[in-house]
């Protein structure tokens, strides 16, 4: 049976079982591979999209149990919002395979709070894990596109001028 | 690293005459030749004309080929940046490509020649080499000018990719392309002073790759879908060295998409249509296990089995898989002998490396040469181990290196284990038709290849100062090179990645007697480097026991390190040392609520320090601000190294803080992020990096910044609360 979803901007008939979790939809029936596979289990946010402007987890959230929801992804956000700019500014990423999911975690945040705290970043961004450690820059990254005053932090990070090999 | 890596070479030269032997029976071209010849045989690979690092455009872009893989550590930024400023290129217009497997033209000279990246070497190993091809295209071009105006090349001038001459003429690599490429390339080009680089160590130095991962464009192995493409799932023995003795796989035939079961050597392999369908399938499998020859043991109870041998309780066999020493010297009996300052034993246990890509591996097999598509760290060697599965030169293996979601040590390893599973299933697919081989984050976390567990115990006494005046210290872990292949030498002796950091240690510099020993009993639980590798509980270790020595001293961290250093003649130490405490404001206090915390250390070349602010909250450690200073030579990409010092930093505490994997009757505990516990974003300290300006060439930068915050953390809480930290993970659930 056919399962219809709504993807940034654009309905889909899927074929894949209505169970599927929307993950596994988007990647291997879509081709929408920003979206990301870490844990399968809701703990690491590598699979965020948003529903409705919510977060969501996708690897946890069956295809057809998503109704009308309209469903945005990585590819959703065209490439030059605020925030993938600030993340390109800063270098944010290092591995880059969790950034997807935190980019959506981060943009439901502005979304909703156009001028987060600090508490309101932990509570959208932790349950985002990024392995490399890529944390303040995100942190930094989200204030940059909010316009908010950066963390100081000294870049670039030399104690002196440009080294003298 | 580089140690261990020079086994590895011995050990794939000789699994190499097997491949070769086998396959090729008779052949004696390949007799007497060097490994990197025999690997690259067959190789499709061939440079071009400017050689095999830099490829042109008629647009004028340049492209630099990486042998590295990029899997975060923006090594790919600098390799581009050490070519580009040789060039004197364009730095909007420089690209990054990953290179293809191939040793003869790629290989890693700090690694014996293996194409790979490992021990923090990639910027090191290609510092020159990337300089020498950037100069000797740039003298090219100015050539190819010269010949085309009529002028002398000594008045042609490159600036920001444009060549130019006083008379006004000027000319892009582009337009200049043809003719270059006809110029022979100068053998020995003369390379920049440095002083006159303005690309190399400037905040200009930017990773080319943010704005693909930040749209999600970036391509990896996860996100590999070609036409008529199966999805491998694997069922593996739970417990290690477990096999199958038999399987059902009735219930996985019924879920749709499946395509067929496949018993290979590392357990039941199911294909299907779609990841999904593989999962569900996998997941239905029903497999018997012989267990015979499995390690049934707990996590405690093979600790108490290392303990044991260090309290000399148990004896240990005598010889080479007997105690070794390293750095002992004096009458090892008068550190047996007075009275201790400090006597301490420590705990460290197994780590994961938890990527956040989990292992995957893309093959084709048995339509023309075998073809992989993968994070592939050590390319070469995964050919060789390849080569043994498909029979086929191990040149003849193809590989395609995408971008990878960390690995943090774990994809290099002696067999190239998902990489080879995958193999096996395409081959058992047969016809070409491409196979991806997915590793869940359950395979991925309770596949084995972790940081070992380590025992450590320390007994020091003091002179009259304060000082160290005999140090015992033993060693109790297992070995990381006894993974090796039969047949390596790694194996035997003393493990230098066990005790890497302990070893060289200049603290063990400056006390007068040191009987410093190892052991590494063996147990079934597969075990490999680790980001930092010896350093993550050495640093740990040495950090840690000075501490405790100073306060017992009454005198302050920073000026008993101070003092040993001086003794021990370690300048970089001091020199890292006085500049992170000079920025953190060491002399003045603390913001109210906060204690600081210092350690130094040094590992792949490059010495950090690091002072960090740590209080408790509600009973845990809390890390707020972290002072770093490293000593790495010549910074390539300044925005690069505090990256990884920022990265570094946290994957180290994370360890600190919550890291363990353990172990019941043979079975780990651990499956997921929901019992694996990692460093969260609010949990992540403010790090703050400054280098200390070198004229050295290159050295590590990924590693280094990960051992050190273990024992500055430890060392805040020593001051908050009077006692040491004598085991890992501080936070215990």
């Amino acid at each position: 049976m056919a399962t219809t979803v709504d993807v940034n901007g654009r309905s889909y008939n899927v074929s894949s079982p209505p169970d599927t979790p929307l993950l596994w939809v988007l990647r291997d029936e879509l081709g929408l591979t920003g979206t990301k596979y870490g844990c399968g289990i809701a703990q690491c946010g590598a699979c965020t999209v948003l529903a409705d402007g919510n977060p969501i987890r996708s690897c946890q959230m069956p295809v057809s149990a998503l109704g009308a929801a309209k469903i945005t992804t990585i590819e959703g956000l065209g490439g030059a919002t605020p925030l993938q700019q600030a993340w390109v500014k800063l270098d944010v990423p290092q591995c880059g395979y969790c950034q997807s999911g935190q980019i959506m975690s981060a943009t439901a945040l502005l979304a909703q709070n156009a001028k987060p705290d600090d508490a309101a970043i932990t509570e959208a961004m932790d349950g985002n894990i990024c392995r490399c450690g890529a944390y303040q820059r995100i942190r930094a990254a989200i204030k940059e596109a909010a316009g908010m005053p950066s963390v100081a932090v000294p870049s670039p990070a030399l104690a002196a001028p440009a080294p003298k090999a | 690293m580089n140690k261990p890596l020079n086994d590895i070479v011995r050990a794939a030269s000789r699994r190499e005459v097997l491949a070769v032997g086998a396959t090729l029976a008779g052949s004696s071209l390949l007799v007497g030749c060097s490994l990197p010849t025999i690997l690259s045989a067959g190789s499709p690979v061939k440079p071009g004309a400017f050689g095999a690092f830099l490829k042109f455009d008629p647009d004028g872009s340049v492209t630099v080929l990486s042998k590295h893989i990029e899997f975060g550590q923006g090594n790919h930024a600098g390799l581009a940046a050490i070519a580009a400023e040789e060039l004197d290129a364009d730095w909007d217009k420089v690209k990054v490509e990953q290179a293809p497997a191939n040793a003869k033209l790629y290989g890693n000279y700090l690694m014996g020649g293996l194409q790979g990246t490992g021990g923090s070497s990639a910027i090191a190993n290609s510092w020159k080499q990337l300089r020498t091809a950037g100069a000797a295209a740039r003298a090219m071009f100015v050539q190819a000018a010269a010949t085309k105006w009529g002028v002398a090349a000594g008045e042609v001038t490159v600036a920001n990719g444009v060549v130019a001459h006083k008379s006004g003429k000027q000319a892009g690599f582009g337009e200049l392309l043809a003719d270059a490429a006809k110029v022979k390339p100068p053998q020995a080009p003369t390379l920049k002073d440095p002083n006159s680089f303005t690309l190399i160590g400037t905040p200009r130095v930017k990773r080319k790759d943010s704005g693909l991962k930040a749209t999600g464009k970036a391509r990896y192995t996860q996100d590999v879908h070609l036409p008529d493409m199966l999805t491998a799932m694997v069922a593996h023995s739970p417990r290690f060295g477990g096999k199958v003795k038999s399987f059902d796989d009735s219930a996985a035939r019924k879920v749709p998409g499946y395509v067929a079961t496949y018993q290979i050597p590392t357990g039941v392999a199911v294909v299907a249509t779609s990841t999904y369908a593989a999962r569900q399938a996998r997941d239905a499998l029903k497999v018997d296990w012989d267990d015979s020859k499995a390690e049934k043991r707990g996590s405690a109870e093979i600790l108490q089995v290392f303990k044991d041998y260090a309290s000399g309780k148990t004896v240990a066999p005598s010889g080479k898989d007997g105690w070794q020493p390293f750095s002992s010297h004096g009458d090892a009996a008068k550190a047996a002998g007075g009275t201790a300052a400090v006597e301490v034993a420590y705990d460290f246990p197994y780590l994961a490396h938890a990527s956040m890509e989990p292992m995957n591996c893309v093959a084709m097999v048995g339509k023309g040469p075998a073809r992989l598509m993968y994070g592939a760290q050590v390319p070469t060697l995964d050919q060789v181990n390849c080569a043994g599965v498909v029979g086929a030169l191990p040149g003849s293996v193809e590989i395609e290196t995408l971008a990878t979601g960390g690995s943090f040590g774990r994809r290099a390893n002696f067999q190239s284990d998902y990489v080879v599973e995958c193999v096996h299933i395409a081959k058992k697919v047969g016809g070409g038709r491409p196979v991806k081989l997915v590793w869940t984050r359950e395979d991925d976390m309770r596949g084995g290849h972790y940081r070992p567990m380590v025992h450590h115990t320390v007994r020091v006494t003091v002179d009259k100062d304060g000082y160290p005046a005999t140090w015992r210290h033993r060693i109790v872990t297992q070995s990381i090179m006894k993974g090796a292949p039969p047949g390596s030498p790694g194996g035997k002796g003393l493990d230098t990645t066990a005790v890497e950091g302990a070893m060289g240690s200049p603290y063990l510099k400056a006390t007068p007697v040191v009987d410093a020993q190892a052991l590494t009993p063996d147990v079934g639980v597969t075990v490999l480097w680790w980001r930092s590798v010896g350093a993550t509980h050495t640093a740990y270790v040495m950090e840690h026991t000075i501490e405790q020595l100073a306060r017992k001293a009454g005198k302050d961290s920073v000026e008993y390190r101070r003092a040993l250093y001086t003794k021990a003649g370690a300048n970089r130490h001091l020199a890292a040392l006085n500049l992170a405490a000079d920025k953190a404001g060491w002399t003045t206090p603390a913001p109210t609520g906060w204690t600081r915390g210092v350690a130094v250390h040094e590992s792949f070349g490059s010495v950090v320090a690091q002072v960090a602010e740590v209080k408790l909250e509600n009973g845990q450690p809390k890390v707020g601000r972290v002072v770093t200073a490293i000593d790495c030579g010549t910074a390539v990409a300044p925005d690069q190294v505090a990256a990884q010092m920022e990265g570094g930093t946290c994957y180290g505490l994370s360890a600190a803080l919550f890291g363990a994997i353990t172990l019941t009757k043979g079975v780990v505990d651990q499956a997921n992020f929901d019992a694996y516990r990692v460093l969260r974003n609010s949990e992540a300290p403010t790090v703050e990096t400054y280098i200390v300006p070198s004229t050295n060439k290159p050295s590590g930068v990924g590693e280094p910044g990960t051992p050190v915050i273990g024992p500055a953390v430890a060392n805040a809480l020593l001051a908050i609360t009077g006692q040491p930290t004598l085991s890992q993970p501080f936070v215990k659930t």
